[in-house]
């Protein structure tokens, strides 16, 4: 047994058993450290594979971004998360059900398929030689060139996404005081203040 | 030695593990959105392998554009839990009817 049919049993092994646990745990902070444990082997999975660049990006804006947005909001609602998991074991049976029925079918298709003859004059951008060009430069020259329409299209997908969630999380609260700096720049001096002479034992006001 | 079948098994169980997840949470939104994420993660696995035993890097480009939604999806549907929280105290599934008519 190579070192690297030992590291992909090992993945596999974690990644699986990770994303069960993320199901199946009661306190949803766990189920985001579960998911993060996932992603990071199957980034080791990605890596056997050759794709260097896709496990990389999968540590950067999946751990780094994704998992981190779900942990923060995890944190931030204050939920009764034990009343949320009120009907598990009463959707446990339905669950298993449509679960072995579709990994049956999985298995019936894996079972059953291979590559079609033409399948290597159809490939779309071949892999250059691992010797020649890096992943992540051979990605680049495809990504820049061929799919850069694509591209710009995940970049503004990003973007309103972005807008989209500003929009909707930020909201303008009447009742509470804020800074206006503008009104402090423009506070007139003169006006702020008055000089009283006090006549003593009178005081002020009425 | 590791064939294309071994990677295919481990998405495929993980993406029955996802739809098993959005059986079981039915509740808990932050747990479907995490299903989700999984879903996608198997979708992944299998166009990598597909890309890296077939010898064309069309599929890490298109796992990429999945990562792009993917992460585009989470934001916002953390975003709109967020503002759901905000305004009934809740993100139980089932007291998602204010839209019903």
């Amino acid at each position: 047994m190579t070192i690297t049919v030992l590291a992909f049993y090992i993945f596999a092994l974690v990644t699986l058993t990770a994303g069960l646990f993320t199901v199946l745990s009661r306190n949803p902070v766990h189920s985001v450290l579960w998911l993060i444990l996932s992603f990071f082997s199957t980034a080791g999975l990605f890596v056997l594979l050759g794709a260097e660049f896709v496990a990389m990006l999968l540590v950067i804006v999946y751990v780094g971004a994704v998992a981190v947005l779900f942990l923060f909001v995890v944190m931030m609602l204050d939920v009764d998360f034990a009343e949320l998991r009120g009907g598990l074991t009463k959707y446990m049976p339905l669950g298993l059900l449509f679960g072995v029925i579709l990994l049956v079918e999985l298995g019936l298709i894996l079972g059953h398929w291979s590559f079609a003859p033409e399948a290597a004059q159809a490939r779309a951008a071949v892999t250059p030689l691992a010797s020649d060009t890096h992943n992540t430069a051979a990605l680049g020259q495809l990504i820049y060139t061929q799919y850069i329409f694509l591209f710009q299209i995940a970049g503004l997908i990003l973007f309103v996404a972005m807008i989209g969630a500003i929009v909707l999380t930020m909201r303008h609260r009447p009742d509470i005081k804020r800074q206006v700096v503008l009104e402090q720049l423009f506070r007139d001096p003169d006006a702020a203040m008055e000089l009283v002479d006090v006549k003593p034992g009178q005081g002020l006001g009425p | 030695m590791i064939s294309l079948e071994h990677y295919l098994t481990v998405a495929a169980f993980l993406f029955v593990t996802g739809i098993f997840g959005i059986f079981l949470n039915r509740k808990n939104v932050i747990v479907i959105l995490m299903s989700v994420e999984l879903m996608l993660l198997a979708v992944n696995i299998n166009l990598v392998a597909f890309s890296a035993f077939l010898g064309d890097l069309t599929g890490q480009v298109f796992t990429m554009f999945v990562l792009t939604v993917a992460a585009a999806e989470a934001a916002i549907g953390l975003a709109i839990l967020v503002s759901f929280f905000r305004n009934r105290g809740t993100i139980a599934v089932d007291d998602v009817n204010v839209m019903k008519g």
